[in-house]
């Protein structure tokens, strides 16, 4: 701490990233390491130049200012080179430039350029990391470096791979297959008759895709959320039996991969089913193909969704106070009475939130729609026919898209409206004690009668699943046990030259692994980063930041597919087929889920306690690690669990991401049940979700989920005080 | 920290402070300088910015406008992280996964100091501070008067240029504060800390400050020694919300003030004026043909409060115990120590 600072060392470290970036490392991606901007810029290719120079320049300033951070010029010679780096990298493409200034400017850009390698994303990160340094000096949240550096990195990491994407897929929607601005076709694309026909409701023809979509989304809703409530009831409102049943029913859809249960339900229901062929022969008619088509999909999207709104819901009843229905009681009012007074308008917001939560899951679903559509098709899935396959037509995907996005927002907009940010605190709400209403015996009968056949049906899905890929053909029936698909899967041989692997799952089982152990803790550490950023950190547009990774969230998986197809297979950023975009889309993604868990978890820590970490000098940084993260290790643990479950699970955005190289497991199960070959789709998927709870048994022992004992509950509850 | 604070003897300067939230102005404008080993207390009603005036010195928000140094260094864009000031939080901001020794030794470990060096200081200090036997509890296995002693022991340790406590006691039992709000007056003199103290009890800051910094509205309306707030408090404002005053509206005339029923000496120029009297600077003579009536008696155990009227004024006064009881109604005559009248600006 003395008065005559020249450079520190986090200035330091920045600078010194830029300068080597610039002069040592391959600027593109594709070039070695003598490659770099300078040696470039100094041959042919002169539009390299400018960042060289104001790197030098800074550099410069660093050797003779007296306080290089708080310098008048420090901050307009950054967003100099920033802005040199950004216009060289968009305005110079593959083919040429597609500034016509630059071309006139730089006649050697005429060439193009590859995308950015090593060199450019590191000279951006060091510039990103000047900026916000400089800032700090300034100020910016509250003159704390690290803060400053985060939220600076953060915003340009979702500028880059949340929202340009998808502005790119939104140009693409108003542009031709050459890339000239084309508003009639996408008027021509909006008000296709495919997309708004309504003849499903007067005749036997087929209804518009958007119109499908929104039917699938209302009916899969109403029946979750019904259903839901009646799950939520029996295990809040009454004795019955089998509560801790429930409860673990509701968990097994988060680590069941999306198409699975669609699958089990052709095994069962499908042409050749097994209940098909039961009933063909008992009423001796031919065995249809009524699964396939709304009906279907409605069933998977239901067992699939109802755990999600059982949560919610049992949250809701769990947060009401027994204290008012007892309190109807007391008044003379009977079971029927206390409930549709007391309990049911209480419950209203709870049912609210759990409708919208189900209908933008169905808007989001790709996987069952894929595998039981049949000819019904939805938003989601005409997407990835517009792209995939023969007739690739990105104009169309990117006009689709763009519904879909807008439907969902507009329910993510009313689920916001309708309950705030509240929704997440109301899952985990805890009622005072205190004891709670009985159900009215009507009620009751008539959520144990919804029920009943909900666990049948998800008890036979599952066990199809389990046993499905252990014996010849459970379609059929024959349930002779056999390794046999699982062989086909995952042979190997340890031989003499080590351990092979044939087995033809293999590679994207590796791949998945390793996918999701990259992106899990890079989603914890931003999701985390994000929240405690949103939660303490003081700064100018803070709310815009929030708001916007909340947005990221509402992005359905197959828009942030497609569009990471429309954005990343071009220079600057050019990273289509390889395991990079994998992660960063599974990071993005998943995000947001980390975030909620850190923010409920900083909610309950008094801020004066990193605070006095400040105070005592700790930056930042050591704060968060001494003081921050030991305190909500739960949400660390959540958020990765979540993270690496998801990235072994998902598959609506990565069937756009994966390529031959790099297939991931979802994908390739996908291609088998398109194959029909679905005794090694379930094999697989069974193996998938073993692994997966090994995988998360390792995590929790790795992270542990040690929660602070009583003891510690005593200051916690003077902790809870909001700092002042 | 630096050479010349020495020659300068002040700990922090507030220059224009000014520090907004969106559109609520928090402070408004301080001009304040704080010599080294004083303590001075920031005191004022709710919402009138003395928190965020401490947090202002911490580093914890940082001055919209104008300057603040600290041992003579601008420190008005340094997070609290590059400052070296203390701070002891109302909630105690223990920190509830490590040991109270862990927890002492924080800010020496932070700045560098080595584990064993850190823990032997911090020994040290809990020991001088009276916690010897609780090193290596968990904050949440003590009493939370010794939760508050080692809060101040770990601002104690980091040996900071400034000491900050805002409303240390407020978390006290009530019993307990008068003992301890003596034993951090005690420390601070000990250890020769620089110390800033939030209150709003008055009491409370009339019993441990140096100098009494009053507070309103975002802005400083007086400062002063305890005793020069309570027996010439500048405004109305002070002198109502230090102790009780009975404020009167009259005229100066040829250094005499009147109003109804009152005639004392007081000092400047002629006009219309007002003046505080404290309660205790009335005495009350039992003659039949007094001009003031008794209106009330206030049993206070320590004390008896009347309040008198005199023509159209009601005035509070405060009478030892060990004199007799006056009854309402009772005429009585009023003596007022002009010593403690003062003239409100
Ligand atoms: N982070 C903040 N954002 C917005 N307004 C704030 C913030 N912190 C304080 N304020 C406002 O600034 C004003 C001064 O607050 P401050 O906490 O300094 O008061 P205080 O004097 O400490 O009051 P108290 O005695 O109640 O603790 C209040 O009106 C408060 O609402
Ligand atoms: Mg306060």
């Amino acid at each position: 701490m003395t008065t005559t600072r020249t450079i520190d060392r986090a200035s330091l470290g920045w600078l010194g990233l830029l300068v080597v970036s610039t002069v040592g490392l391959p600027w593109y991606a594709t070039g070695g390491i003598g490659a770099s901007a300078l040696t470039l810029g100094l041959s042919d290719r002169p539009w390299l130049l400018p960042v060289a120079g104001l790197t030098f320049s800074l550099a410069a300033l660093a050797l003779i200012a007296r306080d290089w951070r708080r310098h008048a010029l420090l901050l307009p010679l950054v967003i100099a080179a920033l802005a040199a780096l950004l216009l060289q990298a968009f305005g110079i493409g593959l083919n040429g430039p597609v500034l016509p200034a630059l071309g006139t400017l730089f006649p050697t850009a005429a060439s193009g350029q590859t995308g950015l390698g090593l060199g450019g994303f590191l000279a951006g990160l060091a510039l990103l990391g000047l900026l916000s340094d400089g800032l700090a000096a300034r100020g910016f949240c509250r003159g704390e470096r690290f803060a400053s550096a985060c939220v600076i990195i953060i915003v340009a990491l979702l500028t880059l791979f949340v929202f340009f994407p998808i502005l790119k897929l939104g140009a693409a929607a108003f542009t031709d297959e050459t890339g000239a601005l084309a508003l009639g076709r996408f008027v021509e694309r909006i008000t296709a008759p495919n997309l708004w026909g309504l003849a499903c409701f007067t005749s036997s023809q087929s209804c518009g895709v958007v119109i499908n979509t929104l039917q699938l989304g209302i009916l899969s809703a109403t029946f979750a959320t019904a259903l839901g409530l009646a799950l939520a009831l029996l295990v809040a409102r009454t004795d019955f039996r089998f509560k801790r049943a429930l409860r673990a029913l509701s968990i097994l859809p988060i680590i069941t991969p999306p198409f699975v249960v669609g699958v089990a339900i052709i095994v069962l229901f499908g042409r050749s089913g097994m209940l098909t062929q039961f009933g063909a022969e008992l009423f001796d008619v031919r065995p249809g193909r009524w699964v396939y088509g709304l009906t279907g999909i409605l069933m998977a999207q239901v067992l699939a969704f109802t755990p999600v709104t059982f949560l919610v819901l049992l949250g809701t009843l769990e947060a009401i106070n027994p204290t008012l229905e007892e309190a109807s009681k007391t008044l003379g009012a009977r079971p029927l009475k206390t409930f549709s007074t007391v309990t049911w308008p209480l419950l209203r917001p709870g049912i609210a939130a759990a409708f919208l939560l189900a209908f933008i899951e169905s808007l989001a679903d790709f996987g069952n729609p894929i595998v039981l559509g049949g000819g019904y098709d939805v938003l989601s899935t005409k997407i990835f026919f517009a792209v995939v396959g023969a007739r690739y037509d990105l104009g169309n995907a990117a006009t689709l898209a763009m519904i879909l996005l807008g439907l969902t927002l507009v329910a993510f907009w009313a689920q916001i409206r309708w309950l705030g940010r509240s929704n997440y605190v109301t899952v985990t709400g805890k009622s005072d004690a205190g004891l709670v209403a009985p159900m009215p015996p009507m009620l009751k009968f008539a959520a144990i009668a919804a029920v009943l056949p909900f666990a049948a049906f998800t008890i036979a899905v599952y066990s199809i699943v389990l046993l499905g890929g252990f014996v010849t053909d459970i379609g059929r029936l024959d349930l002779t046990p056999t390794f046999g698909h699982i062989w086909t899967a995952f042979s190997f041989e340890l031989g003499t030259e080590g351990l092979r692997l044939y087995g033809s799952a293999w590679d994207s089982m590796i791949t998945t692994l390793w996918v999701s152990a990259l992106s899990a803790p890079l989603t914890m550490a931003i999701g985390i980063l994000t929240a405690w950023l949103v939660a303490r950190q003081d700064f100018a547009g803070r709310r815009a930041f929030e708001f916007g990774t909340m947005l990221s969230f509402a992005i359905p998986g197959t828009v942030v597919g497609v569009s990471y197809v429309a954005a990343f297979n071009v220079p600057p950023v050019d990273i289509t087929g390889t395991m990079i975009i994998l992660v960063i889309s599974f990071v993005f993604r998943n995000m947001p889920v980390g975030m909620r868990a850190g923010m409920a978890a900083l909610a309950q820590i008094d801020r004066s306690m990193e605070e006095a970490s400040q105070t005592m000098g700790a930056g930042g940084a050591k704060t968060l690690r001494n003081v921050v993260l030991p305190l909500i290790r739960p949400a660390i643990f959540t958020a990765l669990v979540y993270s690496f479950v998801t990235a072994m699970t998902a598959v609506s955005a990565v069937i756009f991401l994966v390529s031959a190289r790099h297939n991931m497991a979802t994908a390739y199960i996908m291609g088998r049940v398109e194959n029909g070959e679905y005794a090694l789709a379930i094999a697989y998927s069974a193996v998938l979700m073993v692994v997966m709870v090994a995988c998360v048994a390792l995590i929790q022992l790795l992270v542990g989920k040690r929660q602070l004992g009583r003891r510690t509950g005593m200051t916690g509850a003077t902790a809870a005080q909001p700092a002042e | 920290m630096k050479d010349n604070a020495e020659t300068q003897d002040l700990a922090i300067e507030f220059v224009g402070v000014v520090k907004r939230f969106g559109d609520a102005v928090a402070v408004d404008g301080i001009d304040l300088a704080i010599r080294r080993g004083e303590l001075v207390t920031f005191l004022g009603p709710s919402g009138c910015g003395k928190t965020t005036s401490l947090r202002l010195i911490a580093g914890l928000e940082l001055p919209s406008d104008g300057h603040l140094r600290i041992a003579g260094r601008d420190v008005s864009r340094d997070p609290a992280s590059e400052r070296n000031v203390g701070m002891v939080f109302q909630s105690y901001a223990l920190f509830p996964h490590v040991s109270v020794l862990d927890n002492v030794a924080y800010g020496p470990v932070i700045r560098g100091v080595k584990k064993a060096e850190a823990h032997a200081k911090a020994r040290g200090i809990l020991d001088q501070i009276g916690l010897g036997g609780l090193h290596d509890r968990l904050p949440a296995e003590l009493s939370g008067g010794q939760q508050q002693r080692v809060a101040v022991a770990r601002a104690i340790a980091q040996q900071p240029d400034v000491i900050l406590f805002d409303e240390p006691l407020s978390n006290v039992d009530a019993k307990l504060r008068r003992k301890v709000r003596s034993e951090i007056r005690a420390l601070q003199q000990e250890f020769g800390l620089t110390a800033v103290y939030v209150t709003h009890d008055q009491e409370e800051a009339l019993a441990v400050s140096d100098r009494i910094v009053v507070m309103d509205k975002g802005r400083i309306a007086q400062v002063g020694t305890p005793e020069d707030l309570y027996e010439r408090p500048a405004s109305a404002f002070i002198a109502n919300f230090i102790g009780d005053a009975n404020l009167i509206e009259g005229r100066v005339m040829a250094g005499r003030f009147a109003a109804e029923g009152l005639d004392v000496p007081v000092s400047g120029a002629d006009g219309p004026a007002s003046v505080s009297i404290r309660p205790e600077r009335i005495a009350l003579d039992l003659s039949a043909d007094g001009p003031a009536r008794i209106a009330s008696g206030t049993y206070l155990g320590s004390r008896m409060e009347y309040a008198v009227t005199l023509g159209g004024t009601e005035l509070l006064v405060s009478r030892p115990i060990s004199e007799p009881r006056l009854e309402a109604g009772q005429p009585v005559a009023l003596r007022i120590d002009t010593g403690g009248v003062t003239r409100l600006s």
